[in-house]
């Protein structure tokens, strides 16, 4: 396997944003989340929750709502904006004052005609959804306190509304409320404080189900204003409902961090009169639950912990795999950590600011697994703050570490760092070409003469690089497809090469000589989450979202033997079931047919002499082969040799000095950045 | 004679007590199997009415007859099913299945059908039971040979709490380890699902019970761990949904539906009975400190009662409003019997380990739970695995006036903590009261004391494990200056530094034998000289006892050597030893008798013998297969007078033992085996018939006519004993609500209690009739005497009360009253006044 120098690097303070809000198209199978700091992603929920997309934040900016009309994703928050986003170009489309003060809610109806905002002025304001646009329409009947929730009826003809202490159900057409139904405060003390409706939902058969600050999921029914039935969920609030698309299933997130399921089950079996019991509970997460969504197969749900829970419901799911196993997922899909590869610089990306760090310097050798003494400590250069509101979309560092380049959605810039002793400058470049206002993905190439840059329409701008500024050398346009937003650039040593991929799965290769489109990889159905061009042989080895794995060789413009035999043979079962994506591809210099991957949570080399183990070979066979002598060891050795000594892994990456680096954020650090969690009393303490 | 135990003579419910099953539309009976018999008590008054017996083996399960609610089936060891009319406790039919049974399930479906346990492979170790369908024929003899079996499923589990019938006897629902299966009988189809063993927090997940929601398609389990989930939606293998609840910390033991549907009843060793509201999520009730762990619940066919059975031999009756109305406590059953037997010498009770660190009293001649002493006076926690304070050793002086006990904690680990509590019995509050307390009585643990036997001086001695015994005297303490006197030691006494394990004073306290390990030594407790050593080697001395009355001048020892050894203390020489293994031995108080308990080759012989002559007076071999640790002589009241050579060792006192398995047995003769089941006839025919208002004005009436016309009429004959009279015991057993006025039956009352003068012709035949009768209604009275009393001046004060009320104008409706009252048939007191001249 080859032994490295590693540096293990924990002074990454990456903190992930609570979640506040999803939202989920069943069309497309997406699930919208909006996080804290006003970021939204996208995930594909059948290509194993891969964050296909991301569009960072705005300071100031907190999102309360997140709705789907169609394709269109709008959100509200309680800046008193509604804003759409081009889900293609990754960024916000435009945004809308609603002018009814902080919105707490935001709801499209099932038709697409109509958006519903719920205000702080107590006005339950309806926009026209228009081709390009959303049209103030009017108001409903003022109310006198906030409106904290609302739910459309499947018709479109009738709105329940969730405020302090009462629910009402308004008619659409006339604006005026047909019902006024009143939720209990709590016993005792909390009889003082008023009830929040948190949560409405409004089924098609007219029963309306609310959860509310008292802790209970009510249900009532619409046509005579009256509670049906209660459930005590628990002693605190009850945040967040979903029902999924049959409406027999309902799954409620409380403040304990629980997410409690409803199902609506006929009492007497083969008969009709069904009713909705209470059955299971599932504890994932140890804050508040924000949102939950029930989608199709799984309960989706995400809260102050800032992970995105999908629990599977087995019930639902036809064949149990690793597709549809319980996945946590707490890191972006994409790289935050950047290294200067020839200097030994990494960089950090913080959603409001970069840190530029030097690696420390160790000295001594040791055995294997030891560790070795720091000789000099590891350094902080540099903390570049963000001009302007946008959060950081993208940054990078050239390999030479001379080049600091970031992107947000509005500007682009790039700096050139002068480093002698311990004097540490930047100046920023001030003449960008006008190609650069914004980029999706950045990327230099690896002699760090060149910067690239992804544009919109999946076209990728090329500026060279000198010590009196830069020049926009060219544009690369691919030759047919999508226009989606390009997420990985990959470019070749030799520099030659430049591949992209977009999140239509669309992989393309240019030639940086001609530049010219070279050729297309073949697209798979799953999206490519890491890719990387070998060193010596310039083939494209790609890593995609179901685990899967590809090596395309540029020159033949085909898939490569071993490529060919990988798919024939199929990858091991253990290997499949893997629940986060590869995030980075590296090869080794020194070992051609060396391939290093990472993921969350394991550190991984192919041994492309090797052959592939099969479903019958044991998989991690590292300690079986210690114990081999040399002989046997050949017979048992297969490609893959993983190593789970890091946990909790943002980045690896393989430097000049044939050490690696490991970026570790260990959740537990995590976990006491967050603030507490409500006090729960448990059983013997 | 023959062993009896497990009798009627015995509530000493087995662990299979769990079979407490519904009762009726009056919650009046509560049923319970007690080893080969059903008992039958009242919920109202909480008394043993009677017990269905005719089954050889153990009795396994009961159910109602849904066909009729005043019969039960039940089901036995012995592979037969019994119907019962339970009331009048009357065998109507018996079921020959040929199999041992297990367990009997009942649907209100399936008529003329039990569902049966059978064990599968009756060889295998492995517990394998077969759920079967059995089609009781319908034919008019009392024994029917039932061969129509039909296996309904392979896979139940061993715990008959673990099969449940669903509503409307449409599917039955049967658990084992972790999956639970469910078969419906019109699809004849079976849904299973299972759980995994673990998950990650280590949950166990078995099933340990199961009970049917009575209206809703809802299947309530319960868990190792301590779970409750509700299955729902259980004719989907994979939409299938169940809803768990968590409140017990440890197995769910039993659960149980109220007849409505409204409520769960769960209940596990915490003896906390919860009630959970159905399709409220966790909105509970509990009722807390019930007693031993909860075995079983049911509840009434109305649902007004609900009954519990507890590990410590008990049931609760609780009201639906959850409080307890009733308990039936049997002979306390605790884990372990610790303490010897003894008896009680003032209230001639037999007292043992009881609930957990107490000791109780048991009335063996009203077979009868008297009270518990707390000697412990510690909350005790019920959680398994806790190491808690337990009774050990308990002593009474010959009098009973002075209780010695020792607890201790620790027993498995090395801190061992003990305490030695003195008691004496205060006359006024009738119980014994805490005297002293001695924290560090030895330095180890005391294995052992008693009570020296004279009259004048009381004088505890005990030995322990740090190899002295000490003897412990009443003193007055200067010190506190109070008329109080406490305890404290007298004399230290130790030899060689041996550990001595037993200690006994001869019959007049002269003497005190210590034996230390092989050596015995004798000493003069008044002067604490060591007078003379008894050495038999090789084998320590196990046990050892003085000879009574004439043989008082014998010492008697076991050792481990299998050697019974009897010294003459005169000449302090070996007279006479036997080989033989004995694990008890036990002196008559009584008499000269000693009974020696030998367990050789996997069964127990009894040898009784007198010290003075070598050869057993009696021998009893093969008694039982289990080993014998605890036995105790029982004095009589009243002596028999057996002339029958073997067993005249029985005439003054009863031989008592308790086999490992916590059986209590006795021996009993053949004469008292028939007193006993007379009287228990009796007692079904006086009491078990529910006495309303219409049986006695009517019903009794018409009985009265009917003795009318037969001449010889008991009742009229005894004059002589007005405390005999029926009507009376008829007014005294009945609760005082289904009553007539008390005005009504006043001039009954008073009638009958004149005595007539008549001269009544003796007839010998039926004097002799009479006289049984008198015995029989004696023992009964002595049940009744605090009642009667309570009663009495009852009926004083009524009688009191309406001469009061004697007003000259009486109001339209107490005319009317009177008008119907004269209307009344009254001819039934002819009947009374007629014995009068």
């Amino acid at each position: 396997m080859g032994e490295f120098k590693v540096h293990r690097v924990r002074f990454f303070d990456y903190m992930p944003s609570g979640i506040r809000a999803l939202a989920f198209n069943g069309d497309t199978e997406r699930m919208a989340v909006a996080r804290m700091d006003g970021s939204v992603e996208i995930f594909h929920c059948s290509d194993r929750f891969f964050q296909e997309k991301i569009i960072p934040g705005r300071e100031q900016c907190g999102i309360e709502g997140l709705s789907w009309v169609g394709e269109r994703l709008f959100s509200a928050g309680l800046n008193g904006g509604i804003t759409e986003y081009d889900l293609t170009n990754q960024k916000v489309k435009y945004t809308i004052d609603a002018y009814g003060g902080p919105i707490w809610t935001i709801t499209g109806n099932q038709q697409g005609t109509h958006l519903a905002v719920g205000c702080e002025d107590g006005t339950v304001k309806l926009f026209e959804v228009n081709e390009d646009k959303i049209q103030f329409e009017r108001n409903l009947d003022r109310q006198k306190s906030r409106i904290v929730s609302l739910s459309w009826h499947t018709s479109g003809s009738k709105i329940a509304a969730g405020m302090m202490d009462m629910i009402q159900i308004f008619n659409v057409e006339t604006g005026h409320s047909i019902h006024r139904m009143l939720a209990d405060r709590g016993v005792g003390t909390s009889r003082s404080k008023e009830c929040v409706v948190w949560s409405v939902v409004y089924l098609s058969d007219g029963t309306i189900v609310s959860g509310d600050s008292v802790g209970m999921v009510k249900l009532w029914d619409d046509q005579t204003g009256t509670l049906i039935k209660s459930h005590n969920v628990t002693k605190c609030d009850v945040l967040a409902l979903s029902v999924s698309q049959n409406e027999d299933s309902l799954v409620a997130g409380t403040s304990e961090g629980t997410v409690v399921q409803f199902q609506f089950v006929s009492m007497v079996l083969g008969k009709d009169d069904k009713e909705w019991v209470r059955t299971r509970t599932f504890k994932n997460h140890t804050h508040d639950i924000r949102a939950v969504a029930e989608i199709t197969t799984a309960v989706v749900s995400g809260g102050m912990d800032a992970q995105l829970v999908v629990k599977p419901l087995l019930d639902k799911i036809e064949v149990r795999s690793a597709a549809s196993a319980l996945r946590k997922i707490h890191f972006p899909h994409r790289r935050l950590v950047f290294c200067a590869r020839n200097s030994g610089l990494m960089l950090f990306q913080y959603p409001g600011h970069l840190e530029l760090w030097r690696l420390g310097e160790s000295e001594g050798k040791g055995i294997p697994g030891s560790s070795l003494f720091v000789k000099r400590n590891p350094e902080k250069l540099l903390h570049l703050k963000v001009k302007g509101e946008d959060h950081i979309r993208c940054s990078a560092v050239s390999p030479c570490g001379e080049w600091i380049v970031y992107s947000t959605a509005s500007s682009l810039r790039l700096y050139r760092l002068h480093c002698d002793n311990n004097n540490v400058s930047i100046t920023k470049i001030s003449k960008l070409p006008k190609v650069l206002s914004s980029a999706n993905q950045l990327c230099f190439s690896s002699d760090s003469s060149h910067l690239f840059s992804a544009s919109t329409q999946s076209s990728v701008h090329i500026v060279s690089l000198s010590q009196s500024g830069c020049k926009f050398v060219g544009t690369l346009k691919p030759k047919s497809g999508s226009h989606q937003a390009i997420h990985l650039l990959a470019a070749s040593e030799d520099g030659e090469w430049l591949a992209s991929a977009n999140s239509d799965h669309e992989v393309h290769i240019y030639n940086l000589q001609t530049r010219k489109a070279h050729c297309t990889v073949p697209v798979y159905s799953s999206a490519v989450t890491a890719m990387g061009i070998h060193p010596t042989t310039n083939c494209l080895f790609m890593m995609y979202a179901d685990q899967q794995m590809c090596e395309y060789s540029i020159e033949q413009k085909q898939y490569t033997d071993w490529s060919r035999t990988v798919q024939r043979k199929g990858l091991h079962r253990l290997w499949m079931e893997r629940d986060t994506p590869c995030l980075n591809v590296m090869f080794n210099p020194q070992n051609p047919s060396h391939v290093i991957l990472h993921d969350t949570y394991m550190l991984c080399i192919i041994d492309q002499s090797l052959p592939l183990p099969d479903d019958k070979t044991q998989f991690y066979n590292q300690l079986t082969l210690k114990s081999l002598t040399e002989d046997q060891r050949k017979s048992h050795s297969h490609a893959f040799k993983v190593c789970k000594t890091f946990k909790d892994i943002l980045c690896v990456e393989l430097i000049s000095d044939q050490s690696l680096v490991v970026v570790e954020r260990p959740l537990e650090d995590v976990a006491t950045q967050l603030p507490a969690p409500i006090k729960q009393k448990k059983f013997a303490t | 004679m023959k062993i009896t135990g497990l009798s009627h003579l015995f509530k000493w419910e087995n662990l299979h007590n769990w079979w407490l099953t519904k009762y009726f539309f009056p919650p009046l009976f509560v049923l319970c199997t007690s080893g080969d018999s059903v008992k039958v008590y009242s919920t109202r008054t909480e008394e043993w009415l009677h017990s269905l017996q005719g089954h050889t083996n153990q009795v396994t399960g009961i159910a109602l007859n849904r066909a009729n609610h005043l019969q039960v089936y039940s089901c036995s060891a012995d592979g037969t099913v019994k119907l019962w009319d339970f009331i009048d406790g009357i065998l109507i039919k018996t079921f020959i299945i040929g199999y041992p049974l297990f367990a009997i399930y009942v649907s209100e479906k399936h008529d003329g059908i039990v569902f049966l346990h059978i064990a599968m492979d009756t060889d295998s170790k492995n517990e394998c039971f077969q759920l079967v369908a059995v089609h009781l024929p319908k034919s008019a003899e009392q024994e029917v040979e039932a061969k129509e079996l039909s296996a309904v499923s392979s896979r139940i589990s061993p715990n008959p709490s673990c099969t449940a019938f669903g509503r409307e006897g449409q599917y039955i629902a049967f658990a084992r380890h972790l999956q639970l299966n469910v078969y419906f009988f019109r699809k004849q189809k079976t849904y299973s699902f299972s759980l995994k063993a673990t998950d990650k927090k280590g949950a166990k997940n078995a099933f340990t019970c199961i009970a049917c929601h009575p209206a809703d398609d809802c299947i309530a389990t319960g868990h190792e761990d301590g779970k409750i989930r509700l299955w729902r939606n259980f004719i989907h293998t994979k939409e299938y949904t169940y809803s768990t609840q968590h409140w017990h910390h440890n197995a769910v033991n039993t659960l149980c539906f109220t007849p409505e549907g409204t409520n769960l009843l769960s209940g596990g060793i915490e003896s906390v009975l919860v009630q959970w509201q159905y399709g409220a999520g966790n909105r509970k009730e509990f009722l807390p400190r019930l007693g031993g762990s909860i075995l079983h619940v049911s509840t009434s066919s109305d649902g007004q009662l609900f009954c519990t059975s507890h590990s410590d031999n008990k049931i609760t009756v609780i009201e639906s409003s959850f409080k307890v109305c009733g308990v039936i406590q049997g002979l306390v059953k605790g884990d372990a019997v610790l303490t010897d037997l003894m008896i009680d010498p003032r209230s001639k009770a037999l007292v043992l380990n009881g609930k957990p660190g107490h000791l109780q009293f048991y009335s063996l001649m009203r077979d009868k739970h008297l009270y518990n002493l707390d000697i412990v006076q510690q909350e005790y926690i019920y959680e398994a695995g806790l190491d808690q304070f337990e009774v050990v050793k308990a002593a009474f002086d010959i009098n009973g006036y002075w209780l010695a006990t020792v607890e201790e904690r620790g027993q498995k680990s090395s801190d061992l903590e003990f305490v030695l509590k003195l008691w004496a019995y205060d006359e006024r509050t009738q119980s014994f009261v805490l005297n002293t307390t001695i924290t560090a009585a030895h330095t180890d643990r005391i294995i052992s004391m008693c009570f020296s036997s004279s009259e004048e001086t009381t004088m505890l001695v005990t030995t322990a494990e740090d190899g002295q015994f000490k003897a412990w005297c009443q003193g007055a303490d200067a010190d506190t200056q109070q008329d109080q006197s406490f305890w404290s030691c007298e004399f230290v006494g130790s030899y060689h530094n041996l550990k001595p394990t037993n200690c006994s004073f001869s019959a007049d306290s002269s003497l005190l034998a210590v034996n230390f390990q092989e050596v015995i030594t004798i000493w003069s407790p008044d002067t604490w000289e060591l007078l003379t050593t008894l050495c038999q080697p090789p084998g320590v001395v196990r046990d050892l006892c003085f000879g009574r009355l004439s043989c008082s001048k014998y010492l008697i020892a076991t050792t481990t050597r299998n050697l019974l050894c009897c010294w003459n203390l005169l000449t302090c020489a070996l007279e006479w030893s036997t080989s033989v293994e004995v694990s008890k031995l036990q002196p008559d108080p009584l008499s000269e008798n000693v009974a020696a308990f030998s367990y050789q080759s996997k069964h127990t012989d009894l040898f009784v013998f007198k010290p003075s002559e070598p050869r057993p007076l009696f021998t009893h071999k093969n008694m039982c297969s289990e080993k014998i640790h605890r036995a105790v002589f029982v004095p009589r009241e009243e002596p028999l007078n057996n002339c029958d050579e073997s067993s005249q060792w029985l005439n003054r006192s009863q031989l008592y033992f308790l086999t490992q398995n916590m059986d209590l047995l006795t021996f009993s003769t053949a004469t008292e085996e028939d007193r006993m089941l007379s009287s228990s006839k009796r007692l079904v025919i006086d009491d078990s018939v529910a006495v309303t208002p219409f049986y006695l004005l009517l019903g009794k009436h018409r009985q009265q006519q009917q003795k009318l016309n037969t001449p010889s009429h008991p009742a009229a004959d005894k004059p002589q004993q007005p405390q005999g009279s029926v009507t009376i015991t008829e007014l005294l057993h009945t609760p005082a609500h289904v009553l007539p006025a008390a005005s009504v039956l006043c001039s009954m009352l008073v009638s009958s209690l004149l005595i007539s003068n008549t001269g009544v012709r003796k007839d010998p035949l039926r004097e002799m009739e009479s006289s049984e009768q008198e015995m029989n209604s004696e023992k009964e009275e002595e049940h009744s005497e605090e009642e009667m009393e309570a009663c009495d001046s009852q009926q004083e004060l009524r009688a009191q009360g309406s001469v009061d009320e004697v007003t000259p104008k009486l109001s339209k409706a107490q005319e009317r009253e009177l008008k119907r009252i004269r209307k009344t048939d009254f001819s039934w007191m002819t009947g009374l006044i007629d014995s009068k001249p």
